[in-house]
């Protein structure tokens, strides 16, 4: 009797956590809803979900392609500032156009990425330090590029930073359309097996004669350029390049999201909603200490706490 | 995304050298060029660029420019000290730049009830976090990278808290023994420089010459066989990045008593500056191998390029951080390479 | 029968892992000043023994008294500090600490003021070190030495912490002919001194050379014990592997067949000369289409290596291999795979299945390409394959979308054999295919083995199981020491013989000519 009673206890444990880390970001997306609906005055707006959700966008999609580069065992730290040299290079660039700006925004990215890919998969350098090479590089090519804020002024680029369609932000539309693509190429293609593969089991997948150097490569590019676009984005609605700012922590709130959203840090499983759901979570947590006028430090401190919880609670069930 | 450690397996090197004996003829002499390239490569390219800078630049080997460049490196210098301990057992620590910050805060706050306030008080706030980083780490056996990301983040929240969101500068009395300490000069050359210099040779000693020392290499070389070798893992870890937590908000201290004020915006950034000169310095990322004295001549590279970068009139001063990026991933391919001949990968 | 003055007494020791019982009541005694060897195939329970005596592992029933009272370890740090102490054989230290601080982490001398003295250190190492054969600069980083030299340091510092056990796991596996040489005059150094080694090893004549008692160990128990000079080569290799010698077997238990149409054909696998630095000797295996050529030969003889050089997973140092005539570029897996080479490698767990992976995505993983059109996956062409595959190997899963990690063993390898089924291979190598999985499974694996080649594949085989091997295998290439030492076809197949040449008894070099002038 009394054993079955201790041994029942760690399993109804490991029950819970098993459906926190499946559920537990739903359920505090939820929860937070619900608290903001009855305590916070004017919460239930369309003017106000359209103001969090075009706030969001851009976590969003850099989120994406973090949540790739984790499924892969991996981490890119240059996120940021790929958002900022996207950024410079469309105010440099502007001249000559929207697309021939967004082409080279493209160009320089994909060189980001192929560069943390390279580093990964062919030398062999932790994902950490790589990107953290880039991520310190990057930023300074971005201001390089473009020392100081610069107001742009484009109507294309205006309309795509606060033009909508039938009352949805492009923004919104943007992010929506990526997360779907996103979540397609992990279960429908062959890149998104093999993704996976490899980030469960490297030797498993190298002795099945899967193209890893390949797939890594890839996987941070992909990063880069969606990381890219959010930077992109950013700017259309600032209507200006910020390379100094644009970008700072983004990093941190990607992964915090991946992490909330129950991508396991070690690989092997990508979890795209959770990963949508991680953002909006730590936005509306963000929102809520903001309307009550509780100061961003505080914002900053739930967030840390929301982190460690989460890589705790992940923590279990790790690596099978 | 765990920090993986090189495998403990000695794979058969060295073909048949008769090993029993213990030479190995061959690779003897390569082995240690590579040795001496890892330890001391940074020291030369140092002293490479300091030579042409004082041949290109009248202001650039003058002593007021060289006692700033060694006043303004001497807090980064601090905070590698702390990062080269939490390297070499194989961690990483991403919340120094925080902890700086928010050492500068509590000790611009804390003069306001004297010296000891202002000084103890960054020490001990800063180390109870790294307490926390090194409990997470080593016992709830978290991945070192997102703990310490999330302290960075909980670290400056703290600091903005206490600041009214960074409206807040306190200001640190001018005459105090605080700003004496930061401001002032012993034999022309600025305290904090001497404070310094002291605390890399306790560092030095530390780690060559004590028990500990000795656990913190044995932890970062091979953590399994070091816990079979009778080494404190956990107590090891814990130590490290309390102490790396501890340096941080010190040199926090001692630069905001140098600036006289607890200014909230610094520290960005920082972590990766004290990494990149750790790294720099020949201090493996892996872990298992390092050298104090590496990340001092790692923080003074970094700091001669920015000056000579600022020399360079034309250049803005974003080149610096430019070149380190570059500088730190050459670096890493190299060591990558480096270990790769020498087996360790 | 055993003096007082035994060291270690392990009595009625068990212990069960999920599904596996590792060690069933078995009996250890060993004085001060014995060489014990410790032998018995994979999984037969050598490593879960040393796991218990080290503290690695709790027993679930028996006592371990060691000197006179009865202990249990919690870690292996205690058993080390109580006084046993293993050399595995990858080297446990610190590759990258000097040899001296190596020797002394943890005592270091340390001079009045608290700090470590390095003079005295260094002193003390080279002192301790010439008596192992060992003449280096200590202050030199562990990782510049030999294999053989580390080993030594390892058996130094053990000897140093008082040990009254030394456990050495194989460790004559990576040294040189004259490293194993100073090994054995420091193990002759222990026995004289009183203490006692446990040694685990699969080379004959090392356990001949340096032991004095052995026991054998099977399935996990124990099938003999005594001293090692009353029992010849050829009864330890047969108690070993569990064959009467001689045995006439009416009737064969495994569900091979036997008969296989090897044609004269062109070899479709030909491995020429493969050479891996002090794994492999210039191996050469040749298979025929309908052929299964299995590789006999002890542990750590060099089956698995030669697999893995075969499929592109080990980097030779020189040899080559053809597919069909085609010469394949050395150490790239998928150039091997897409040479017509599948290997289901022995390591099923780690190398094998993905295990987060479902069992549709296990088995399609590696021909998904050919089921994709512009990288978009196929899903009525994988579900087509994967069906065909479950029904035909009878993979029983609840369904395709179960995790393969929650399979059992026998399931895992169907899945594994599918997966390379699926790309239609000309060559299949494999790894100890029916190892850990349970006896329907087995023979299930065994008559689709024969199927294979009787639809014209050919087949590596390397089983630790002699009735697989022999019943299995139309030919038998034996390996030993990471060299071919014999090859037997036809009627010499047989368990007999085999062990004859894997013993290295005289007929072994009869068959080596045989099979030479009959090449």
């Amino acid at each position: 009797m009394a054993e079955a009673t201790v041994r029942s206890v760690p399993l109804d444990r490991a029950r819970i956590l098993q459906w926190l880390q499946t559920y537990g970001v739903y359920a505090g997306v939820a929860l937070l809803l619900v608290v903001n609906i009855v305590i916070t005055p004017h919460f239930l707006s369309a003017e106000n979900f359209r103001t969090q959700a075009v706030q969001v966008a851009p976590v969003i999609i850099v989120a994406l392609g973090m949540a790739l580069v984790i499924g892969t065992e991996g981490v890119d730290l240059s996120v940021g500032a790929v958002m900022a040299l996207a950024a410079s290079v469309t105010a440099l660039y502007l001249g000559y156009g929207l697309l021939p700006a967004l082409l080279v925004v493209a160009v320089f990215a994909a060189g980001v990425g192929l560069a943390n890919g390279a580093l990964v998969a062919f030398v062999g350098v932790q994902p950490i330090v790589a990107t953290l090479a880039l991520m310190v590089g990057g930023r300074g090519l971005a201001l390089v590029l473009l020392p100081q804020l610069e107001d742009l002024r484009n109507p294309a680029l205006a309309s795509l930073g606060s033009g909508d369609v039938l009352g949805v932000p492009y923004l919104i539309l943007i992010a929506t359309v990526l997360a779907l693509l996103v979540a397609f190429v992990v279960r429908r293609t062959t890149f998104g097996r093999q993704l996976l593969a490899i980030g469960d089991s490297r030797p498993a997948a190298q002795l099945a004669g899967l193209p890893v150097r390949r797939v890594l490569i890839v996987v941070y590019v992909v990063c880069a350029l969606l990381a890219a676009v959010a930077g992109v984005l950013a700017t259309a609605r600032l209507q200006a390049s910020d390379p100094t700012s644009l970008g700072n922590l983004m990093e941190l709130s990607a992964i915090t999201a991946v992490v909330v959203g129950g991508t396991p840090l070690t690989g092997g499983r990508v979890n795209i909603a959770g990963t949508v759901a991680g953002a909006v979570l730590i936005q509306l947590l963000t929102a809520t200490l903001i309307k009550h006028d509780l100061p961003p430090s505080w914002t900053q401190i739930a967030q840390a706490i929301v982190i460690v919880c989460a890589v705790y609670a992940a923590r279990g069930r790790g690596k099978r | 995304m765990t920090v993986t450690k090189t495998d403990a397996r000695v794979t058969a090197a060295g073909g048949g050298e008769p090993a029993a004996a213990g030479e190995p003829a061959g690779p003897a002499r390569s082995e240690r060029l590579t040795a001496l390239v890892q330890q001391h490569g940074a020291l030369a390219v140092l002293v490479v660029v300091s030579l042409v800078a004082s041949f290109s630049f009248e202001s650039f080997a003058t002593g007021d420019n060289v006692g700033n460049m060694a006043t303004s490196s001497a807090f980064l210098a601090i905070v590698a000290l702390g990062m080269t301990f939490v390297i070499i057992t194989g961690g990483i620590d991403l919340s120094v730049g925080s902890l700086f910050a928010l050492g500068g805060v509590l000790a611009a706050w804390g003069s306001r009830h004297g010296t000891l306030v202002a000084l103890l008080l960054p020490l001990v706030v800063c180390g109870a976090i790294g307490v926390v980083n090194g409990l997470l780490v080593a016992r709830s056996r978290l991945a070192p990278f997102i703990v310490t990301l999330a302290a960075m983040l909980g670290a400056r929240g703290l600091m903005l808290a206490l600041t009214d969101e960074g409206a807040d500068t306190y200001l640190i009395g001018k005459g105090s023994f605080l700003a004496e300490l930061g401001q002032g000069t012993t034999f022309g050359i600025g305290n904090p420089v001497w404070i310094t210099l002291a605390l890399f040779v306790a560092g030095a000693v530390v780690l060559r010459r004590t028990r500990f020392g000795q656990h913190v290499y044995a932890v970062g070389g091979n953590e399994d066989a070091a816990a079979l070798m009778g080494a404190p893992v956990a107590r090891t870890k814990i130590l490290v990045y309390t102490l790396s937590a501890v340096l941080a908000g010190l040199a926090g201290a001692l630069n905001a008593a140098w600036l006289a004020s607890g200014v909230t915006i610094l520290g960005n950034g920082m972590e990766l500056e004290a990494i990149s000169a750790v790294v720099i310095g020949g201090t493996l990322l892996t872990g298992g191998l390092g050298y104090v004295s590496g990340s001092l001549v790692g923080v003074l590279l970094l700091k001669v390029i920015q000056n000579v970068i600022n020399q360079i009139g034309s250049l803005d001063s974003s080149y610096q951080q430019v070149v380190s990026g570059a500088f730190l991933a050459v670096v890493v391919v190299a060591q990558t390479w480096l270990g790769r001949r020498r087996q360790l990968v | 029968m055993a003096p007082p003055a035994e060291v270690l007494a392990v009595r009625g020791l068990s212990k069960t892992f999920p599904g596996v019982r590792a060690l069933d009541d078995v009996d250890l005694t060993l004085h001060p000043g014995e060489v014990h060897a410790l032998i018995g195939e994979n999984g037969a329970g050598k490593s879960t023994l040393i796991k218990l005596l080290t503290g690695v592992h709790r027993p679930d029933a028996g006592d371990i008294v060691f000197q006179g009272s009865a202990v249990s370890f919690a870690t292996p740090l205690d058993a080390q500090k109580a006084g046993i102490s293993t050399i595995y054989q990858e080297v446990n230290l610190i590759p990258l600490l000097s040899v001296a601080r190596n020797l002394f982490l943890g005592r270091e001398p340390r001079n009045r003021v608290g700090l470590l003295d390095f003079p005295r250190m260094h002193r003390e190492a080279e002192e301790t070190l010439r008596a192992y054969g060992v003449r280096v600069d200590v202050r030199r980083p562990l990782r510049t030495l030999g294999v053989g030299a580390q080993q030594m340091v390892a058996l130094a510092r053990a000897v140093a912490s008082e040990a009254r056990i030394v456990i050495m796991d194989e460790p004559t596996s990576s040294l040189e002919p004259r490293e194993v040489e100073t090994l054995f005059s420091v193990i002759r150094r222990l026995r004289d001194e009183g203490i006692a080694v446990i040694y685990v090893s699969h080379r004959l004549d090392e356990l001949y050379a340096v032991c004095d008692t052995v026991t054998v160990l099977r399935d996990g128990r124990r099938v003999h014990h005594g001293r090692l000079a009353e029992l010849d080569r050829l009864s330890l290799v047969s108690t070993m592997l569990g064959r009467e010698l001689g045995e006439v077997r009416a009737e064969g238990l495994t569900k091979f067949t036997g008969d296989h149409h090897a044609t004269d054909a062109q070899p479709v696998l030909e491995a020429r000369d493969l050479t891996v630095p002090h794994q492999l000797h210039g191996v050469s295996v040749s298979i025929r289409p309908g052929e299964v050529v299995g590789l006999g030969g002890l542990l750590g003889s060099g089956r698995t290596e030669t697999a893995k050089a075969i499929s592109g997973a080990l980097a030779t140092s020189a040899g080559s291999v053809t597919v069909a005539g085609v010469p394949l570029r050395g150490g790239s897996t998928p150039a091997a795979i897409r040479a017509g080479i599948s290997l289901l490698p022995e390591d099923r767990k780690s190398e094998g299945i993905v295990p987060g992976l479902s069992v549709r995505e296990n088995i399609s993983l590696a021909v998904l390409p050919r089921l994709s059109r512009f990288g978009l996956v196929s899903e009525a062409r994988v579900d087509s394959i994967v069906d065909t595959f479950i029904e035909r190997l009878r993979i029983k899963a609840s369904s395709p979308q179960q995790k393969v990690g929650e399979l059992s063993g026998g399931n895992q390898q169907k899945v594994l054999l599918a997966r390379w089924l699926a790309m239609n291979p000309k060559v299949l190598l494999l790894d100890e295919p029916t190892r850990g999985i349970d006896v329907g499974a087995k023979a299930e694996v065994q008559k689709l083995v024969d199927e294979l080649a009787a639809d014209g594949l050919g087949v590596l085989l390397i089983s630790s199981d002699l009735e697989e091997l022999i019943e299995g295998s139309d030919r038998v290439v034996v390996l030993k020491d990471g060299a071919v030492v014999g090859e037997l076809t036809g009627d010499e197949v047989t368990e007999d013989k085999l062990m004859r040449t894997i013993a290295g008894h005289a007929p072994a070099r009869d068959t080596v000519e045989e099979a030479a002038t009959d090449g």
